[in-house]
């Protein structure tokens, strides 16, 4: 549960964060506003992968679903704004609240099942909001839905610069991490954190592990739901495809990429995953052969697995899986 | 009561239940005898579609490329198990979602850069494309022809796993995994057949669909999440599960798209019925997993001592 | 100080063709310590199981302070004051021996629905744990990981958070299993020293140690109690020597 992995110096981290609040005035002096979007971007995807996280890394629960809730932040931004509701605020709630409520009904009934089950299930649950949004006809289907405005929060911040967008988006993800963090170290947490590596165990101790997991499974719904709502707002452009289930593959690929089980990790994944996407893309129109190749040869070579991979980064005490 | 509609609609209903029966099967032998999770099965399915498409279009014989097909998909899926899934039958679930996933990509971008971007179009022979006609009933050729398949499939599955040795060795594979090893059977060969079979009947689904549809690139991507969906309903590891599974879900999204529309009129206004029913039977295969998970976890034809 | 706290009756459990609790009929009083002995798969842990909520009997029922608690779930019985410790150590292998403890004090502490002050800083469960610890002589080694410390910690290490529960009742699965000499007699020390104050089921190889502690002793034979007794009376029983044949006991 650390914060970092444990060999790389925090200093660094407060480098990039530095490197983070300065990227406008950086991309606009090199004259490359191209960048502050891709930035953007891979923000939003980092509150995403975070809030995975929470429920992949710290607890073990292996969701290939969680695209269904940047879904459901985006449409919540979508379709609000196709009947004229361009509150901000009536957007967050919107997210927030159908995400709580499709998390509770589907955790429910997914926590009661472990291992390929419960990563079945939830694929398939994220798949049934694919397909529900894709037979919706009204609201696009997969001509998808434009938008031609952004959110409005009235006197606090303007979503239609890129800048103002920007900053939303790099103040919700710190505020995020901050939240993950304390929520990780706290009781619950602890809770949490127990239950996947031995969920037996804690409930011989008198923990409800299932009212706890469901609740954490919940909680990082509805942030991943914020993370659609930005992107619904970044892209002005909402489609089924932010849905399917190659979207949450990625974020899980993101997840790992970056570190499971530290605060800072999927900030660093995502990060990796945008520069790798852009690089590659930029060699070939078929780089999704090289990502995937390098995909295959990272599970089967790093040592253990992925897993194996990344922990031999954390060589002091604390073994991450 | 439009009759002819109604048989069409049974008839396609049956038809999806049979390939989704035929993706299924593997699936389901394959997680509950290798603990394998291949989210790449769909895989087999376009790349049967594929080499059957090309066969045919070169040799102008629908028999070549259907036989020959089958047995390209045969390599591709042993090699498949033999280079990557054999190393991965001991490790975590989640290393078999990112393999796998990166499979899908690596297939669907060999696809493409093989037969480019834009589908394949299989042609029939012109004795299978016609209609056969039965009383006042009017049915294409092509689809009873591919229930008929996928009945016979069926039906020699059924033997092979009931009556066969080897279907034996399955059976006991999928209750228990340990007592086949112990037993001193050659686990890899077993694991290696029922690897390359499953990709067999995949890859026979997407060629059995293929001249409807059009080969496309990612074609099984979607239709995989179904196979899942019918895994689960029907019992991991188990076949007769996975037959009486595919064929309720099949039936069951079709006649829903065709009658749920007309079925709610009956409670609630023509435009609301409208826009409702296509996300109300898009969602019904969902919730019947979800109903079957919270009353019959381990499936509804579990196979006997499983987990 | 003689009432029963927690009892057997008829408990019966079968996993296809085996058998593997039969009949099984059992009390144990209130601050006494009650050994469970018997032979390689006489279906101890299966009981153990069955008692802690881990698995459900086919038939029989089990009361714990008045109570019949078959129906009740795991965690819940746990919050009864039913502690188990587990044969194989089941312990948080990635988190300190303090940070375990307080784990099992904060299970009892009212819910954990907290989501903001750091656990590991809150002085009560600290002060709670250490004193577990402490019984357990693992003190010095609180803050080490779990799974970097020796296999007699880790079994101290299981004592100590079944202690930490402030149980009414232990239920201790061979809790010297894989214990050197020393080691067994400081644990064996420490639970006479618990005689009394709590009340302990436990399940033991080791016969040596189950005659130094126990005050009653039963005798688990493929799944059914064949003799219950005190020490003096089992070691004469002539059905359970003939249990025993082939393996040696003083």
């Amino acid at each position: 549960m650390k914060l970092v992995p444990s060999n790389v110096s925090g200093r660094i981290y407060v480098v990039l964060l530095l490197i983070l609040a300065a990227a406008p005035f950086i991309f606009e002096s090199i004259k490359q506003p191209f960048y502050l979007d891709l930035l953007s971007r891979a923000l939003i995807l980092a509150i995403a992968a975070t809030s995975l996280n929470l429920i992949l890394g710290f607890g073990g629960m292996v969701s290939l679903g969680h695209a269904a809730y940047i879904g459901i932040g985006a449409y919540s931004v979508g379709i609000a704004s196709y009947y004229d509701f361009y509150d901000g605020w009536l957007h967050i709630a919107l997210a927030l609240g159908v995400s709580a409520l499709f998390a509770l009904i589907t955790g429910a009934i997914s926590l009661r099942t472990k291992g390929v089950y419960f990563i079945m299930i939830t694929m398939a649950f994220s798949q049934m909001v694919y397909f529900t949004l894709l037979s919706l006809s009204e609201y696009g289907a997969d001509d998808g839905l434009v938008i031609y405005q952004r959110s409005e929060f009235p006197g606090i911040l303007d979503m239609e610069s890129s800048t103002g967008l920007y900053y939303w988006i790099l103040g919700l993800l710190l505020i995020t991490l901050f939240f993950v963090h304390r929520l990780v170290h706290s009781r619950f947490g602890k809770v949490i954190v127990g239950s996947k590596f031995n969920e037996v165990r804690m409930q011989s101790l008198g923990f409800n592990t299932y009212r706890y997991r469901l609740t954490c499974y919940v909680i990082s719904a509805m942030i991943c739901s914020l993370a659609g709502v930005l992107l619904g707002n970044f892209t002005s452009f909402i489609s089924p495809d932010m849905i399917g289930w190659a979207r949450s593959g990625e974020l899980i690929f993101i997840v790992i990429i970056g570190g499971v089980s530290t605060i800072f990790g999927p900030v660093i994944g995502t990060i990796a995953f945008v520069v790798l996407e852009e690089v590659l893309s930029k060699i070939t129109v078929y780089w999704h052969l090289i990502f995937g190749v390098m995909l295959v040869l990272l599970v089967l070579y790093g040592k253990g697995g992925i897993h194996g991979f990344l922990s031999r980064w954390d060589t002091k005490e604390g073994d991450e899986s | 009561m439009d009759w002819n509609l109604l048989i069409t609609q049974l008839m396609n209903g049956l038809q999806l239940g049979l390939l989704l029966f035929l993706l299924a099967s593997g699936l389901t032998l394959i997680f509950g005898i290798m603990d394998f999770i291949n989210l790449s099965h769909g895989s087999f399915y376009m790349v049967g579609a594929y080499f059957c498409g090309t066969l045919v279009v070169t040799t102008g014989s629908f028999v070549i490329g259907i036989v020959g097909g089958l047995i390209g998909v045969f390599i591709v899926g042993a090699l498949i198990e033999l280079v990557i899934a054999r190393k991965l039958y001991r490790s975590d679930h989640l290393d078999h979602v990112l393999v796998t996933f990166g499979l899908i990509l690596i297939f669907d971008t060999l696809v493409h850069m093989i037969w480019g971007s834009a589908g394949m179009a299989i042609p029939l022979p012109p004795v299978l494309d016609g209609q056969i006609t039965m009383g006042s009933i009017v049915l294409p050729t092509y689809r009873v022809l591919i229930i008929a398949a996928g009945l016979l499939v069926a039906a020699l599955l059924y033997v092979l796993v009931s009556k066969t040795r080897l279907g034996m060795l399955i059976r006991a594979g999928a209750s228990n995994r340990t007592m086949v090893e112990a037993l001193g059977v050659n686990i890899n060969r077993l694991f290696l057949i029922v690897f390359a079979l499953g990709a067999t009947l995949a890859g026979l689904a997407g060629m059995l669909i293929a001249p409807i549809t059009e080969a496309s690139i990612g074609m099984g991507n979607d239709i995989i999440i179904t196979a899942f969906v019918v895994v689960i309903v029907g019992g991991i590891g188990s076949v007769k599960g996975a037959f009486y599974a595919s064929l309720l879900l099949g039936l069951m999204d079709t006649l829903s798209r065709s009658y749920l529309d007309d079925l709610m009129k009956l409670v609630m206004s023509g435009d609301a019925a409208e826009t409702a029913a296509p996300a109300i039977s898009a969602m019904l295969i969902y919730i019947l997993m979800a109903a079957i998970l919270a009353f019959k976890p381990q499936g509804l034809f579990p196979p006997a001592g499983a987990k | 100080m003689s009432e029963v706290m927690l009892s057997i009756r008829d408990l019966n459990k079968r996993f296809g063709g085996i058998t593997a609790t039969d009949d099984v009929n059992l009390d144990v009083t209130t601050g006494e310590i009650h050994a469970i002995i018997g032979p390689n798969g006489a279906g101890k842990t299966t009981l153990i199981e069955q008692l802690s909520g881990q698995l459900k009997p086919d038939s029989g029922s089990v009361q714990f302070n008045g109570k019949n608690i078959l129906d009740y779930p795991m965690p819940k019985r746990a919050r009864m004051g039913l502690a188990r410790s587990f044969q194989i150590t089941s312990v948080v292998m990635p988190m300190t021996l303090l940070e375990n403890v307080m784990l099992a004090v904060q299970a009892n502490s009212g819910h954990s629905f907290r989501f903001w002050s750091r656990a590991n800083d809150n002085k009560e469960l600290r002060n709670a744990a250490m004193e577990s610890l402490t019984l357990l002589k693992l003190e010095d080694r609180a803050d080490k990981l779990a799974g970097n410390v020796s296999h007699g910690e880790q079994r101290q290490l299981e004592v100590a958070m079944a202690l930490a529960m402030k149980p009414r009742m232990l239920l201790l699965d061979e809790p010297m299993a894989g214990m050197g000499k020393e080691e067994s007699a400081q644990m064996i020390a420490i639970l006479n020293q618990l005689k009394g104050d709590k009340t302990i089921l436990l399940v033991e190889h080791d016969m040596d140690a189950v005659f130094q502690m126990a005050d009653q002793l039963s005798v688990l034979v493929n799944g059914h109690i064949i003799a219950t007794d005190t020490v003096e009376n089992i070691r004469n029983n002539k059905a359970v020597q003939q249990a025993y044949l082939g393996d040696s006991h003083k």
